[in-house]
């Protein structure tokens, strides 16, 4: 399988990437990684004329903590997200999400900002990123923005971002020990969820429940009102959409989603 | 469109060709500079036969661009032969052997190489860091028994020491991150 053809840049700094986004607009693309990117080339359900490499930046390759917040350059690894110590203490559920993505090589090259930008609702991270109550910062020639989880993704693998912007930096409330857990359901090995649960201090970020990662809102409202663990995980499903595929039917997911919420959020409380 | 030239050091060797940039680096390295030890399995980043290090870890090289390796240093199943060219000279390689780590083979040099790189990124490995650590790689024939007793071997470990350990541990049976069964007493 070979993808269409295509020119290739891989600019020195954020900013020679920038200007090739602002020269190009939506013929360009961007590749970090390239392990969501690539594969959709490869069946031709991408075609873009120019792709941007921003894999090799050095400065969107970081860990550190920034004030209550943790700062993760957007082309981090997963692999450097899934050992990092400072992840390990300040956000622990990161790494534990991070480990279950695909499978050891595929966690050397894909990046965090990627998956993000890609946009898939059956990806692990963007849940643990909208549980996590993270802000997506966004820089173009016009300036930088930033946007909250909640906002940033819009439909089906489409974002917040605009074809002119480069996603530079993830920022992840510092959280600490707070109760946390990824519950993830496959068949297989290696593979896609065909639910998972993310929870950390009582906010639940869905996978594979409709077009977009959500938020479980209805549970998380129950949780603050006090509601026992039980009956907010019975309204997990509440407002989704799930989709119909081989793996399950709507009715499937639904009744997944309440059994891993009520999982995740029994293990949660018991950290 | 246009051709890109790409320097990329292979096996310890400087090699450079004028590319597509829509050329995969499976590709590269089976085509331009002749090494046909990677085989290209499913082409879907699933199977790992074409695994490679690329800057000593291990990828999936049909979901690399030969330009994305640009100036960077691959290592293929070639690279671990020495320098009398014998390929079995490598303690990974002569563990695959010594206990029969492969069947049709077709597999064998992804897992070789998705070996070698698990024991550079973590020596002390035990059976559940190489069942975990070959997730993506799979062996049509099923021949895993024995590919994880020759990782094991590989790393320095005994295998049937380990597998005794492994066999006694109550520790959940599931990939990283995988929900089990009823709620009560389940782990990741």
């Amino acid at each position: 399988m070979i993808p269409v053809g295509f020119e290739y840049a891989r600019p020195e700094s954020v900013d020679g990437a920038l200007a090739l986004l602002a020269e190009h607009g939506e013929d360009a693309t961007v590749m970090a990684g390239g392990h969501s990117l690539l594969p959709v080339m490869k069946l031709r359900l991408a075609a873009p004329e120019l792709i941007v490499d921003i894999g090799r930046l050095a400065e969107l390759n970081y860990i550190r903590v920034d004030g209550d917040e943790v700062a993760i350059g957007a082309a981090t690894r997963h692999h450097d997200v899934e050992v990092s110590d400072v992840l390990a203490t300040e956000v622990p559920l990161l790494p534990a999400v991070a480990r279950t993505v695909g499978d050891p090589q595929v966690r050397h090259r894909g990046t965090l900002g990627g998956s993000l930008a890609h946009g898939d609702p059956a990806s692990d991270l963007p849940a643990a990123v909208l549980a996590l109550g993270a802000t997506i910062v966004l820089r173009s020639p016009r300036g930088e923005r930033s946007v909250p989880a909640t906002e940033f993704w819009t439909g089906v693998f489409t974002t917040a971002k605009e074809p002119d912007e480069l996603i530079v930096e993830i920022r992840v409330p510092r959280r600490g020990n707070a109760g946390w857990a990824y519950e993830k359901f496959t068949r297989r090995a290696n593979d896609w969820a065909i639910v998972a649960v993310a929870v950390v201090d009582g906010r639940v970020g869905l996978v594979n429940m409709g077009s977009t990662p959500l938020r479980a809102s209805a549970t998380e409202a129950a949780l603050a009102e006090g509601k026992s663990i039980a009956d907010a995980a019975a309204l997990a499903d509440e407002g989704t959409e799930p989709p119909t595929d081989t793996a399950g039917t709507p009715e499937y997911r639904r009744n997944l989603v309440r059994v891993l919420t009520r999982r995740a959020l029994e293990k949660a409380a018991g950290r | 469109m246009t051709g890109v030239k790409v320097e990329i050091t292979v096996n310890g060797r400087s090699t450079s060709d004028e590319v597509e940039p829509r050329l995969l680096l499976a590709h590269y390295l089976r085509e331009n500079v002749g090494l046909k030890a990677t085989n290209i399995g499913c082409d879907t980043t699933s199977c790992g036969a074409c695994t490679v290090l690329l800057d000593g870890q291990s990828v999936k090289s049909c979901t690399v661009l030969a330009v994305q390796a640009d100036q960077l240093a691959v290592t293929t199943m070639e690279g671990l032969a020495g320098e009398n060219g014998d390929s079995l000279d490598h303690p990974v390689t002569a563990a695959f052997r010594a206990e029969h780590g492969l069947q049709c083979g077709f597999c064998t040099p992804g897992m070789v190489m998705a070996v070698t790189g698990l024991i550079a990124e973590n020596p002390d490995l035990d059976e559940r860091a190489v069942r975990e650590g070959l997730e993506g790689n799979l062996c049509r024939c099923t021949g895993y028994h024995n590919i994880v007793r020759a990782a094991l071997v590989a790393a320095g470990k005994d295998p049937d020491a380990e597998q005794e350990i492994e066999a006694l541990s109550d520790a959940p049976r599931t990939a990283p991150g995988f929900s089990v069964g009823s709620s009560e007493g389940a782990s990741a």
